[in-house]
């Protein structure tokens, strides 16, 4: 193991590392931001409510991510109303396309999540919330998604986990993430071993801090007590 | 509307069928591997209950494109050594190859998770019942312990599947021929994206299905002997 080499290029990978974690940071706040309104309906009692977010879901869950991502990168350039809208310089940059898609894809997962945590809050504590005559929408709001979300929050901290993964794919539309700059050096350096282990060590040190950061806020939000342990 | 694809309709096929192949052979390697992990996880031995533990940590910690191009990439010295060893010129690994361990490698250290929990579920009395009555150790593990955990692990397992048949459009990143290379090649001669990754998307979800429906009749009949009355 050659670790001058290493050493050398790791300013490189860190400056890959900043565009991996602004691609997740967007991806995880948005897709949540998202997700809310696709969990709950998700969810409903009526059929065409649920129609809809759960075409969303089948489709963004049963489709590698690449393929959406190469959806949306150069799928859209095929129709010319998207090359002569307002947005087309948004969506002919990769870091937007990935971004985007990014973002629609783990709103699908997200939004899965928070369907599980909304059936799994007791039926007792809607029906009190009720009872006390709160509308549906305020139970909603002060009772059910402050509840849901403490129950989905391991299950979210996983999410974006997977989404940090997945946001190597972004190399493939040419973006210097961690794997993008790593696959730019090696072809510069010729020493795979060397460099694709530094960005494996980058990936490793990345999810280590995420997970102790859920940790705590799990701890804040005292998640443990609210599952009755 | 009819999907004109140009004659990348067999092509496309092939494809499918690579990624049928690849996905399965990932399967076998991961399966394999998982239950080592599994094994070497709960064993009383130290080191190994450490190596089965830094297997499952840092493969999970580290996304699925790099190891495959770690994998394919990274071998080449080794497999050139390897090469010169044996006699072999300019030996090296296939895409195919780097593809299946790469994935494999990926889905056992999921599968080490799982089998851990179902081996953790199994009562300590079966094995004790088996020891009793005077069973090899091994013999106690295939014929006691292995038949129940299956049915335990087989929904985590299924799961893990999925995400294994998704992830191997990866594998496209170093040329392997599957749906994803394949959509691809014809989009280079057609120069309709759109069509062809939309094609390539719908061909996924049918795989999906198809997986799917296999999983739910498995689960079944793993769980026969033990239906629950209609409540």
């Amino acid at each position: 193991m050659n670790w001058e080499v290493i050493i050398k290029w790791l300013p490189r990978l860190a400056q890959g590392a900043t565009l991996t974690l602004e691609l997740l940071a967007i991806a995880v706040i948005l897709g949540l931001i998202i997700a809310i309104p696709l969990g709950i309906a998700r969810s409903s009692r009526l059929w065409y409510v649920r129609a809809l977010p759960y075409g969303y879901i089948f489709f963004f869950r049963g489709t590698p991510l690449l393929v959406q991502l190469f959806l949306v990168y150069y799928g859209l350039a095929q129709f010319d109303v998207v090359k002569n809208s307002s947005l087309w310089p948004y969506l002919r940059d990769p870091f937007w396309c990935t971004a985007l898609t990014m973002t629609l894809h783990t709103a699908a997962y997200i939004a899965e999540i928070l369907r599980g945590s909304l059936q799994a809050i007791p039926r007792g504590e809607i029906e009190a919330a009720r009872a006390l005559g709160m509308s549906r929408a305020t139970a909603m709001i002060h009772i059910m998604l402050p509840r849901a979300a403490r129950i989905g929050l391991p299950a979210y901290s996983n999410e974006v986990i997977l989404m940090l993964k997945a946001s190597a794919l972004a190399s493939t539309v040419t973006l210097l993430d961690i794997t993008g700059m790593a696959r730019t050096i090696i072809a510069r350096t010729y020493m795979p071993v060397e460099i694709f282990f530094a960005a494996g060590v980058f990936y490793l040190v990345i999810s280590f801090v995420l997970v102790q950061g859920f940790k705590l806020l799990e701890r804040r939000l005292r998640v443990d007590a609210v599952h009755g342990r | 509307m009819t999907i004109d694809l140009h004659g990348f309709g067999p092509a496309l096929a092939a494809g499918t069928l690579m990624t049928v192949k690849l996905a399965l052979s990932a399967l076998c390697l991961g399966l394999v591997l998982g239950l080592l992990g599994a094994l070497a996880k709960t064993s009383p031995l130290k080191p190994l209950r450490w190596i089965g533990g830094s297997y499952s940590t840092i493969v999970r910690g580290v996304p699925e494109l790099l190891w495959v191009l770690f994998i394919y990439f990274g071998s080449v010295a080794l497999m050139s050594q390897l090469g010169d060893l044996l006699g072999i010129p300019g030996l090296e690994l296939s895409a195919f190859a780097a593809g299946v361990i790469a994935l494999g490698l990926c889905f056992g250290a999921y599968a080490t998770e799982v089998f851990r929990g179902a081996l953790l579920a199994i009562p300590k009395g079966h094995r004790e019942a088996g020891m009793a009555l005077g069973l090899s150790k091994g013999r106690i593990f295939s014929r006691l312990i292995l038949p129940q955990m299956w049915r335990i692990a087989l929904p985590g397992l299924g799961n893990l599947f999925m995400i294994l048949m998704k992830d191997t459009a990866l594998v496209s990143v170093i040329g392997l021929e599957e749906i994803m290379r394949q959509a691809q090649n014809g989009v280079t001669t057609t120069k309709e994206p759109f069509t062809f990754y939309m094609v390539a998307a719908f061909i996924y979800l049918g795989l999906t299905i198809i997986a799917m429906t296999g999983m739910h009749f498995m689960e079944k009949r793993a769980a026969r002997g033990f239906a629950r009355a209609n409540s």
